[in-house]
Order: structure tokens, then C-alpha cells, then sequence
């Protein structure tokens, strides 16, 4: 797989909300294909304090136009340091990076359920899942109505359901709590991508209904590709890098403690 | 153009940039990057007899200037490198170094014995020095007998030239590196990473599962500069330089420290291609100071 290493510039970057980002950069070099999951390696300022890139899900890609462009929700130092970034700044980014979320050929129905920063992903996803009729419900869940974000983007590709725990936006309580999960379960697969109790409240349900369920893990790392050994998570064939042999895992497959 | 070959024992390397154990992978995954050929040398992810799975995540955490991991030596044990990953690396044209582990001498010398086969691991580093492990590792790199012992005990084995890794973590590193030419070492490689921990104030918890671990980075280049120039006023063998390198003026420092060689490290994850573009700068550095050899600076401090 081609990757770039290169500097890009900022043609936008515009915050909705406070602490939240949308940043779209312009490549220098052709972009290369892109899957669904796939992320890149931010070189934030390389300063003592954010010394090390940082990974971010990539959120769209127009190859024509030769854009890239991210979500970013402020966590940390980097995250900050990436909303103060103004157009005509120059970033060097590392991509594309890690696998992808796999689309099964029988795949008729889907559910997406994402929460916090975990909606990254789900744009290229909704995308390529509507190339292929398939049909999907994208399940968003946040605290409140100000942590909904791309509503509008994923109708594109499907039905959006919303869950905010203080009930400002869709249905009130947590996202696993919805009222869809209690009716027909008629999906061919669940794709998840957020804080890791949700992912495996989803998983957990999932596994339940006999549902298989890909989720996209988001571990700490030093490198991103695949050198360094410190984003590992524990498998069922030993610890396994979340950068390369991820992010996107199928739960099964994952030692996680439910 | 100016000539960039250096000479450890009888290794001859295309130039003095190579890439430290732990920071590259087995290689593999860099060829995505670039042509890795163009390296002095590679220095592969530590090896040991059986199969380890590493300390639990978190394993890394990013501190001022660098960053401390407790990785603690995850690989698949030494004969899937010899089956599955030798076959795929042998054809590069360039010196793959094995980073050797052992959690006794008996493992050491096995690994070592095993690797005396392979044509294209062209040298060992014997690393005595790594802080991620509770048995082994630096334990045997932090007091002198046991350095000597398993020094002594892979130089009988071994084959091929010798590098033993030294920790920082001792009170003369001087005297380990004296410690370890006596018993046979061909090179010496300084420093693998000061032991080190980060702490969440929040949680009152280590970000590290293991609480401690090493540290590397700029922010122990200064450490590494001296513990480097130390051991070239106290040893005849040469020095590959490591610690926190990340351009090709930090390089150049090295070498004027006594470093016949570097290892880049952290600086890896940062910049794939760093490593191609301290070779250009050494070169440029040299063609602006009209200086033939990069030879010619090993230990060319002017005190």
C-alpha cells in the first residue's frame, strides 16, 4: 500500500462546537485509495510538550480535489494544538494507515454505533456501504445534543437514531439503551467505533443476538505504524498492534473483559 | 562526494547511520517507506528463546521532550525469526544486527548459537541493558562479574562480531564498557533508555502498567553525549552512539563524542524518513567543513 509522508495545508478548519473540529487539508502529492477505518499520523508541532504524532480516524477524502479532512475532539495537549490551526498552515500527515472495516458480500443491513469522537470513521463507511445497497441505521449517542455532530452527513447514507444521556437531542439515556435495540434485530452485522464501555456494551449485544461485530480501537501510540509495539491490545493470538494489525478488530477475536 | 564508511571490527558499513533495536520493527515494515538499503545497518527488535507477549498496555507514555515504554521485549522467540521473518529480510543489502535477550546466560548463548547460522545477521547486540523485564536484561548490564559472565559465555558462541548494549542505569558506565571488552566484546553500544516513570495526578495512578520504564528521546541526549564520550576515553573498540538523535547535527555530536557510529531511535516514530535525511545532512555537514572522511571525526572533540 503507497503512503504519503507530507506536508499539507489547511484549507479549513471549522469548529461547530466548542472543543470540536472538523480540518481538511489539502495533499501536495496524489492521494492514494483510502478504506473505511483507515487513520493517520499527525505531526501536531513535534514541541517538548507534543512531541510525538497523533492518530486520527480519517474522516473524508476527495481524491480529485486532493483533500483530506479529520475530526478532532480537544482530549489533550495535541488535540488543543490542532484547533488553533489556521488556514494556510502547513501539517505533516502519515496515511494511509492500519486496516479497514471489512464489508461481508451478504451484507443486506447494518448498524452503526458510534459515541464521542468515535463518529470519525463512519463517513467513508456510510459511503462505501451505499455503493453496495446495503442499508444503515447510524446510531449516534452523546451527553447532550451538543456532542450530535454530522447528523446531516449520515442521512446520506441512511436512517440516523440519536441517544444523549440528558435526553436534549433522540432518546434519552445511554446509547445501548435504545429503543431499537429492544425491537427486531434485523442486522447483518454491527460496526462500532467510540469509548471502549460502549464498544463493549455493543458487543456484548451483538454477540447476544448471534450478530457478528467489528470494532475500531483507539490505544495510545508512539509510532502508528507498526514499529514501536505500544498500542497493543490483548487477542486471542497474543497481544496485537492496534495500528497495523487494526484498529478495526472483530470483537470475537479480542480478550476483552466484559 | 565525501566518504561516509566507517569500520566496527571488521563490519564495513556504507555509512554510520543505523537504527536501534526496538524502534524499527524487524524492518519489514519500513520497506513501505523507503529503500532500506541506503542504512548503515539495521538493528532488529530484541529476540529471545521463546515466544513473549510483552508487559500489558499501557506500555508508553509521552513525557517532555522524549517518551518512557515499558515494551518489555515482545517477539515471537527465535526460531520464528529464523523461519518466518530472516527469509523475508535476507535479501537486503545491508547489516541486519540481532538484539539478543536472555533471561539467564544459558539463554543468551542459545539465541546466539542460532543466529550462527544465518549469513545475513552479520553481527550480535547483546543487550544487557534492557529495563522492561523481570528477569535478565539489565540486571546483568548494571554490575560488572555479570556483564563479564554473559559477555564471556555468548563471545564463545558467537560467531559473528559482538556488540553488547549498555545501560545508563549504573555509576560508571566506563568501567562497564572496560568490563565488557575484557570479555571479548568487538563494539559497544551506549545508552539503551534511563529508567524513568510518568505519573497520572488525576487517577493518583503510573501511566505505565509496569510503573517504571525507559526513557528515550531528546531529552536524554545530553546523558548519552557524556556517558559516550566516557567510554571512548576508556575503550579501544568502537562506539555506536545512541540517545535521542533526531537530526543530523545531533548525529555529528556523537560522533565527535567518539561514536565511530549512531543508532537513530524515537526518533523513527516521528519521522519514518529521518534516518535517510541525517545521511544527507552528515555528508553536507562534511562537504561545508572540506573534510574527506566521516572517519575523521570520531572523537574529534576539541577540549
Amino acid at each position: 500500500m503507497t503512503k504519503v509522508i507530507a506536508d499539507h495545508i489547511v484549507i479549513n478548519n471549522s469548529s461547530p462546537v466548542e472543543g470540536h473540529y472538523f480540518i481538511k487539508l489539502l495533499s501536495p502529492v496524489e492521494i492514494p485509495e483510502i478504506n473505511p477505518g483507515n487513520f493517520a499520523e499527525i505531526l501536531v508541532d513535534n514541541t517538548p510538550e507534543v512531541f510525538l504524532r497523533r492518530p486520527f480516524s480519517i474522516l473524508d477524502v476527495d481524491y480529485e480535489k486532493r483533500w483530506i479532512s479529520f475530526y478532532v475532539k480537544v482530549i489533550g495537549n495535541g488535540s488543543k494544538r490542532l484547533g488553533y490551526l489556521n488556514k494556510g498552515d502547513k501539517v505533516n500527515l502519515i496515511y494511509p494507515l492500519g486496516n479497514s472495516y471489512s464489508i461481508p458480500v451478504n451484507a443486506k443491513k447494518v448498524l452503526i454505533v458510534m459515541g464521542g469522537s468515535g463518529i470519525a470513521p463512519f463517513i467513508l463507511l456510510g459511503k462505501e456501504l451505499i455503493k453496495r445497497n446495503v442499508k444503515v441505521v447510524f446510531l449516534l449517542g452523546g451527553r447532550s445534543s451538543k456532542e450530535i455532530l454530522l447528523t446531516d452527513e449520515f442521512s446520506k447514507y441512511g436512517e440516523v437514531m440519536v441517544m444523549t444521556e440528558d435526553g436534549s437531542a433522540g432518546e434519552k439515556g445511554i446509547v445501548t439503551d435504545h429503543s431499537l435495540f429492544k425491537s427486531t434485530f434485523d442486522f447483518d452485522l454491527v460496526y462500532t467505533c467510540g469509548p471502549e464501555p460502549m464498544m463493549k456494551a455493543v458487543a456484548d449485544i451483538a454477540g447476544k443476538r448471534g450478530t457478528a461485530c467489528q470494532a475500531s480501537l483507539e490505544n495510545m501510540m508512539a509510532c502508528g505504524f507498526g514499529i514501536c509495539l505500544c498500542c497493543v491490545t490483548p487477542t486471542h493470538e497474543g497481544n496485537k498492534r492496534v495500528c497495523y494489525e487494526g484498529p478495526v478488530f472483530d470483537v470475537n477475536y479480542l480478550k476483552w473483559q466484559t | 562526494m565525501a566518504n561516509l564508511n566507517v569500520k566496527i571490527h571488521n563490519l564495513e558499513l556504507r555509512n554510520p547511520v543505523t537504527v536501534a533495536s526496538g524502534t524499527f520493527g524487524f524492518g519489514e515494515e519500513m520497506a513501505e517507506f523507503f529503500d532500506l538499503n541506503r542504512l548503515g545497518g539495521i538493528f532488529v527488535k530484541g529476540l529471545t528463546v521463546k515466544n513473549r507477549e510483552g508487559n500489558d498496555y499501557p506500555r508508553m507514555a509521552e513525557t517532555p521532550s522524549g517518551m518512557l515504554n515499558s515494551v518489555g521485549l515482545q517477539n515471537k522467540g527465535i526460531d520464528y525469526f529464523i523461519d518466518k521473518i530472516y527469509p523475508n529480510i535476507k535479501h537486503l543489502d545491508t547489516h541486519i544486527i540481532a538484539n539478543v535477550n536472555g533471561g539467564t546466560i544459558e539463554e543468551y548463548v542459545e539465541v546466539t548459537e542460532k543466529l550462527n547460522d544465518l549469513e545475513k545477521v552479520t553481527a550480535i547486540e547483546l543487550n544487557i541493558s534492557c529495563p522492561n523485564v523481570k528477569q535478565g536484561g539489565m540486571l546483568f548490564g548494571i554490575s560488572c562479574p555479570s556483564a563479564i559472565a554473559v559477555t564471556e559465555a555468548v563471545r564463545k558462541a558467537c560467531k559473528k562480531t559482538l556488540i553488547v548494549k549498555l545501560s545508563p542505569n549504573v555509576t560508571d558506565i566506563a568501567e562497564m564498557a572496560q568490563a565488557v571488552e575484557g570479555a571479548g566484546a568487538d563494539s559497544v553500544s551506549l545508552i539503551n533508555t534511563l529508567l524513568g516513570m510518568a505519573i497520572n495526578a488525576e487517577t493518583r495512578k503510573p501511566v505505565l502498567s509496569t510503573v517504571t520504564g525507559g526513557l528515550s528521546g531528546p531529552a536524554i541526549k545530553p546523558v548519552a553525549l557524556r556517558m559516550v564520550w566516557k567510554v571512548y576515553k576508556a575503550v579501544k573498540i568502537p562506539i555506536f552512539g545512541i540517545g535521542g538523535i533526531m537530526n543530523a547535527t545531533d548525529a555529528i555530536e556523537f560522533i565527535l563524542a567518539g561514536s565511530t557510529a549512531i543508532q537513530v531511535g524515537t526518533a523513527n516514530f516521528i519521522d519514518p524518513l529521518v534516518s535517510l535525511k541525517i545521511i544527507d545532512g552528515i555528508e553536507e555537514y562534511l562537504h561545508r567543513h572540506n573534510i574527506d572522511t566521516v572517519a575523521e571525526l570520531v572523537g574529534a572533540l576539541e577540549v
